[in-house]
């Protein structure tokens, strides 16, 4: 496969792999958070931790669109699809996320509510207009990347005059949430979780660039690079994180110019400004409300606002209480450290959402990673 | 029915299946007549008692059943009828068995076109034919519309194993060698890019057949020394390795770059999120040697068409956790894990 292959050649691996070993300072240890589950993925997917040296360490972010959504939002989007109207359009992932007392997406299909997989905002729009005797609400997910998508999809809605067809808006944003975790007390005053520097959002940066980053590196002093989500991308970025705490820079960098521009897509960005606005704060799995981290539709655009259309009352709801999701998708934990990972807590049966999206930390390391257990744990 | 009754011929052109066709009826002789009798036909069938009767070899037999509800029921490289010959027909050959006979039962969707029922018959019976495996007895039942889709099947096979082999799923030992019988992933791509919300043109084809001439080659170098045989349908390469893993008490430790995948289906598997190891297979099997009988087990694969890029692929390990590892291309290690979840239903 052209321009895949490349980023995935064995050799150029081991020749990173020596540079990487040769520019980390033995003395020292390096501890680098990769924000974005596609990185989570890649890392362990392609087994990156055993071409890496022991000190230096991977921390997962929450980067995991699926990961991130609390449970409330997933009761409210089965209430939603219960409504006997309603037909629920929704990407494949978050079908399984476990919503309270063991409900889910799935389990609620199975009973009989009307939950389609699609794998485009346009399949939802098409659906619109092929039933026009049923409600199309379209369960939006995602970080800046899939938020474009959804305003295009909206925009169609609006120019075919669709009546039948709304939105339940669970967009994010990554510079909110980083930001956050650099303010969190396990960072800076517990000094629980170490963080050298960051691996840069790979897709989300193409629309909304590497300028969105400039705050952390200067006001945090942390490194950033912005990274492809092919597994030679990950080994370069760290080799220019090593490269930045040895020279004590903290800038950020963009190993992903392939694809990121400095100011993203501007076309991208103003469709999203046109039809979504901040909220003031939205939940997020594992780091709890985070001021501005949110989208909505706007005013404007409010009769194809589901929560508007439905009045969808946001009910906050609590995780399992032994599942450290929040924990480690802060970078406090790993999964290892989970009581329930790995015994009641697989892919085929998650208890936190962690273990859902093959790009949670969970599900990456059960999935790819486990058998480095052995020496830590019994299986 | 007597023979000089008169009778409208079946409208196969623009015909449709109704419940009277599974009426026990002149309908259904009819249908049956027409359409499976006429694809089909053999002695046993043209006999048309409710059972085959047939002689039993000396030694040991295998049976297998399995239905099918893949959705295209036509789909680049097969259909449905031509599946549910391969797909049993391969369940019987691996256990080292000579397949002898078939059964199929039909459960048809009232409104189903009786051209498409004819073209999926028919592909049965050349499919049947060209195996030397006939189907001597089978069964049709019509259910309301809405109660179906379109058409199910289920066939049943019975086979002959030669003397002195035993294949079985708890006989992998550490140091045996895997062998794979070539591209993985070309069945479930193939169904996936002509899936109704999933439309993407693709020039891959199904590797759905029959396995069992491969098989009496590998049997025939190796004898013995095949330790067992799978086939790996749904969940792939991956839930075959993981199943053994468990049945045998070991592990697996295979190489990435070992496994053959044709370039189409892995730009396919790239861009759905897909992983080739856990995509169907319909005409590929995995068999696990004792290591010095590897080497000729697989000239003798390769000497056929259907095992010309049949590869060693690893071997079995010692492995209390019976993980099944990967190197990857890249150089790092990783586990293969079954699939979780669904990937797409109804593959076969």
């Amino acid at each position: 496969m052209k321009y895949v292959d490349e980023y995935r050649d064995g050799r150029l691996a081991r020749a990173l792999a020596a540079r990487i070993a040769n520019a980390a300072d033995a003395a020292g240890s390096y501890h680098f958070m990769e924000f974005c589950g596609g990185h989570t993925h890649a890392i362990s997917r392609y087994g990156l931790e055993d071409l890496l040296p022991a000190n230096v360490r991977m921390i997962h972010g929450p980067g995991c669109p699926v990961c991130v959504l609390p449970v409330g939002r997933i009761d409210a989007a089965i209430r939603l699809a219960e409504r006997p109207e309603v037909t629920l359009c929704t990407y494949g992932d978050v079908m399984r996320v476990p919503g309270s007392h063991g409900t889910s997406l799935l389990r609620a299909k199975a009973a009989g509510a009307d939950i389609r997989m699609v794998y485009s905002t346009l399949d939802a729009v098409r659906i619109a207009q092929a039933e026009p005797q049923r409600e199309i609400v379209f369960f939006a997910i995602g970080f800046e990347t899939t938020t474009p998508p959804t305003a295009l999809a909206i925009r169609l809605a609006a120019e075919k005059r669709l009546e039948n067809f709304s939105v339940f808006c669970n967009h994010v944003l990554t510079p909110a949430a980083i930001q956050n975790i650099l303010e969190s007390p396990d960072v800076r005053e517990l000094g629980r979780v170490r963080i050298d520097g960051f691996i840069g959002p790979a897709h989300v940066s193409t629309v909304i660039g590497t300028e969105p980053y400039a705050f952390f590196a200067e006001e945090f002093e942390k490194p950033v690079v912005v990274a492809g989500f092919e597994p030679l991308d990950v080994m370069l970025a760290i080799l220019m994180l090593i490269r930045q705490v040895n020279e004590g820079r903290h800038e950020v960098e963009n190993q992903y110019v392939r694809a990121v521009k400095p100011q993203g897509n501007a076309k991208a960005k103003a469709e999203v400004a046109e039809i979504f606005e901040l909220r003031k704060s939205f939940e997020w799995r594992g780091l709890g409300l985070v001021p501005y981290s949110g989208l909505r539709l706007k005013e404007a655009y409010a009769q194809y606002d589901a929560e508007r259309r439905f009045g969808v009352e946001y009910v906050a709801a609590r995780d399992n209480s032994a599942c450290e999701c929040g924990a480690i998708l802060r970078g406090v934990k790993k999964p290892i450290d989970c009581k329930l990972f790995g015994t009641v807590c697989t892919p085929e049966t998650p208890m936190g959402s962690c273990m859902v999206s093959a790009e949670g930390a969970c599900a990456a390391h059960w999935t790819y990673g486990r058998f480095r257990d052995r020496t830590r744990r019994a299986s | 029915m007597s023979p000089k009754a008169y009778r409208r011929r079946l409208d196969i052109k623009d015909g449709r299946v109704d419940l009277s066709h599974g009426s026990g009826g002149r309908a259904m002789a009819q249908l049956i007549a027409d359409v499976f009798h006429d694809a089909l036909d053999n002695d046993w069938l043209r006999r048309g008692n409710d059972q085959a009767a047939f002689d039993v070899a000396a030694g040991r037999m295998v049976m297998t059943t399995d239905g099918y509800v893949i959705s295209p029921l036509f789909f680049p490289g097969g259909d449905i009828g031509s599946l549910a010959v391969h797909g049993t027909i391969n369940d019987v050959a691996m256990a080292g068995a000579r397949p002898c006979y078939l059964s199929a039962s039909f459960i048809i969707e009232e409104g189903f076109a009786l051209a498409d029922l004819k073209r999926i018959a028919d592909s049965m019976g050349d499919a049947a034919r060209a195996a030397g495996v006939p189907v001597i007895t089978g069964d049709t039942k019509v259910v309301e519309r809405g109660k179906a889709d379109g058409v199910f099947i289920s066939t049943t096979g019975v086979g002959v194993v030669p003397d002195g082999l035993d294949l079985s799923a708890e006989k992998a030992r550490p140091g045996d060698r895997v062998i794979l019988s070539g591209t993985i992933g070309d069945h479930g791509i193939a169904v996936m890019s002509k899936r109704q919300n999933l439309t993407f043109d693709a020039d891959i084809v199904s590797d759905s057949a029959a396995l069992h001439g491969l098989v009496a080659e590998m049997v025939a170098a190796g004898g013995s020394a095949l330790r067992v045989m799978r086939d790996p349908t749904r969940g792939g390469l991956a839930a075959a390795l993981n199943e053994l893993a468990q049945q045998s008490r070991v592990g697996f430790l295979i190489s990435e770059e070992a496994v053959p995948v044709k370039p189409g289906v892995a730009a396919a598997c790239e861009l759905l999120g897909l992983d080739p190891l856990h995509v169907a297979n319909e005409g590929k099997l995995v068999a696990i040697v004792a290591p010095d009988a590897a080497d000729a087990v697989l000239a003798a694969m390769r000497a056929d068409a259907l095992g010309c890029n049949a590869a060693i692929i690893g071997e079995v390990i010692a492995d209390d956790h019976r993980f099944v590892q990967m190197t990857t291309s890249f150089g790092g290690g990783r586990i293969v894990d079954w699939l979780s979840g669904e990937q797409l239903p109804r593959i076969c």
